[in-house]
């Protein structure tokens, strides 16, 4: 029995060790070395792409990737949360239906979507500007928001919120002192899966922020495309992957301040 | 009428289990009785409630005072339509038809958290991202009540349910008993006039349950809260309730104390729900006298048609074993099992069963003869709508 699952488990790990751990390290080893113009497999470590990384334009671009992924993420948020409630609140077979139409656009392909919206900004004279960039994640991204909180609201207990009413709470104040903090996993969550696409995304920043246009995500991209840089690619693709580490692990930290205690509500 | 008899008495064998405890709380009961002073004055007024759910009744007609200080207890089946009084009183779910009054005034109107109501819930609903602190500070709180306040108040209530030093604790690392402490806790410091609880013990072991029973009893008679229990447990009634209400499909079926309830059961379900019962098809001969098994008993019932048919009802413990040659009854003894406290011994007089609750033992397939005294023989009035 043990042993059939072991065995289960063999192809999957294997999948994992090639597609990511393997990638992984190799995109580590570029970043720390530097091969001889003349003949590639001739190399040597050196820290400059990280010292070339921190130059001023570049620091530029991250913080506005940053921005502009923290400026979709609270869209998305403020958007996706009331939409998750409400979804949560009508009756079953039209609930199903309606996280159906969201689910729907993600079956198309996302490129096509987003030539779409460049024809759609176009008209209103919005392309090529942040917030062409914005409004593409936000459309893109906004069900990996509705869906978790969804989850997460559904899977609250009604009798939490009757016993709120019995104990004199208005419908808000139990909204907000016992449906919100429940549903802080969902939002984490949310707030993760949007996040990390869109400080990375690369593909909606060029499609309607335009050619010229860079993110950290295009400044990858145009690394290993187009300058054939990819030792500085390596580099600032393992720096993106620390930020992200880094603010992940600071979203799960204030989940759990949220789900301790509780005095901090009121 | 035979049948149904022989197999509720089958049944009933199956569910001897609660007997020991039932017969012991019965003694309880008189001196918790005793020790209540109570007013008179009716707190809640149900009038002609009726609830249909997508056109199934669910309650009919219900008609119900509950006064200040009592301790009432909404006793049934499972779906007999308790809980949803319950709810009703609380604000959660509307009545068809029907009024509810509250010191005089209609309720109805009022969403659940302007009502001077607080309920214990079923399986305690406890805020989970909340410590047992803010828990039972959770009403005040919304009451925007000082800090100073709040504390000294959950101080008192985590003394009064016995959980000092709890504070912290997140409410999911207690044990059933200890939630059941803090979702009384939490619905108490905010002094409502009545308390619903909603089969709070339910998931209780047994044990505890007891415990429970006669602490929430305690609690009852230290605040003076008018409390309205739900449970389908009748031990439970019967040990904790001032006044008991048995409920079936919709309909009330008896009001009264539990002493009234078990001795004088007004019809075969109430007989059948509360304790143990052997019920018997009779005749009434004349006032005093009731026929049955072909004899003529004494007994304490008057005010029947001259030889009106009557449902006898006997309690197993006030059935008699005695020597068969001058008993009335005379039967075959069909089984003896050991219930710690006592016997029951299963007769067999006429092809019906008769269950006996005695501390001595009978040898099985010995002839036996049985009496009962005239004042524990219960004459009811046969129904057209049998329960059974």
């Amino acid at each position: 029995m043990n042993r059939t699952i072991k065995a289960l488990l063999y192809p999957y790990v294997v999948w994992i060790a090639m597609m990511i751990v393997v990638p992984f390290f190799l995109i580590f080893f570029y970043s720390i070395t530097q091969s001889r113009p003349d003949s590639p497999a001739i190399f040597r470590f050196t820290l400059q792409h990280y010292r070339e990384f921190f130059k001023t334009e570049n620091i530029n671009i991250l913080s506005k990737s940053v921005i502009l992924a923290v400026e979709t993420t609270i869209l998305c948020l403020v958007l996706g949360y009331p939409a998750a409630w409400i979804i949560s609140k009508t009756n079953v077979n039209i609930q199903n239906m309606i996280l159906l139409l969201f689910i729907l656009p993600m079956w198309i392909n996302m490129l096509l979507r987003t030539y779409a919206w460049q024809v759609i900004l176009s008209r209103t004279g919005l392309l090529y500007t942040d917030t062409a960039v914005v409004i593409g994640m936000v459309y893109n991204f906004i069900p990996f928001m509705v869906l978790p909180i969804y989850t997460a609201i559904t899977k609250i207990d009604k009798s939490l919120i009757e016993a709120a009413n019995d104990l004199g709470a208005s419908s808000k104040e139990a909204f907000l002192k016992v449906v919100f903090p429940l549903s802080m996993p969902g939002v984490i969550t949310g707030i993760v899966m949007v996040f990390l696409p869109a400080v990375s995304s690369f593909a909606i920043p060029r499609l309607l922020g335009g050619g010229q246009y860079v993110l950290i995500g295009n400044l990858i991209e145009k690394q290993f495309y187009l300058l054939n840089n990819w030792n500085f690619g390596s580099a600032v693709s393992v720096i993106l992957m620390i930020l992200i580490l880094i603010s992940m692990r600071f979203m799960r930290k204030s989940g759990e301040i949220s789900g301790r205690g509780g005095a901090i509500l009121w | 009428m035979d049948i149904n008899t022989t197999k509720f008495l089958r049944r009933s064998k199956l569910e001897t289990s609660e007997i020991k405890s039932t017969s012991y709380s019965v003694n309880k009961i008189k001196s918790y009785n005793q020790g209540s002073v109570k007013s008179n004055k009716p707190l809640i007024e149900i009038i002609n409630l009726s609830k249909e759910f997508d056109g199934e009744i669910v309650l009919k007609e219900i008609n119900l005072t509950i006064k200040e200080n009592e301790f009432l207890t909404l006793l049934g089946p499972s779906g007999c339509g308790k809980t949803t009084i319950l709810r009703i009183l609380a604000g959660f779910v509307s009545p068809t038809t029907g009024d509810i009054l509250f010191e005089g005034k209609s309720i109805l109107n009022l969403p659940p958290n302007k009502r001077q109501v607080n309920t214990v819930f079923q399986r305690y609903a406890l805020f989970p991202h909340l410590n047992v602190f803010e828990n039972i500070a959770f009403g005040l709180r919304l009451k925007k009540k000082k800090e100073e306040e709040i504390v000294a108040k959950v101080k008192q209530m985590l003394k009064l349910v016995k959980l000092e030093g709890f504070e912290n604790r997140n409410v999911n690392s207690l044990s059933g008993g200890q939630q059941q402490r803090v979702a009384i806790a939490r619905a108490l410091v905010n002094e409502p006039k009545v308390l619903l609880l909603d089969e709070p013990l339910a998931a209780l072991d047994l044990k505890l349950r007891q415990e429970m029973q006669y602490e929430l009893k305690e609690i009852q008679r230290e605040t003076g809260i008018t409390f309205i229990y739900v449970t389908h447990d009748q031990e439970e009634a019967l040990t904790m309730s001032d006044t008991i209400v048995v409920m079936n499909s919709g309909l009330i079926q008896q009001v009264g104390t539990p002493i009234d309830i078990y001795n004088e059961p007004r019809n075969r379900f109430v007989a059948n729900f509360i304790g143990e019962s052997n019920i018997i098809p009779g005749q009434m001969v004349a006032d005093y006298k009731v026929k049955f098994e072909n004899q003529i008993f004494d007994c304490v019932d008057r005010g029947f048609h001259p030889n009106e048919p009557v449902d006898v009802v006997i309690r197993p413990e006030d059935l008699l074993i005695i020597d068969k040659d001058s008993a009335p009854l005379v039967g075959v003894v069909e089984s003896v099992i050991f219930k710690g406290v006592h016997y029951e011994i299963c007769v067999i007089v006429n092809g019906r069963e008769y269950v006996v609750h005695t501390t001595k033992s009978a040898r099985i397939g010995e002839v036996v003869g049985l009496t009962v005294e005239p004042e524990n023989i219960h004459v009811m009035e046969v129904e057209g709508v049998g329960n059974e």
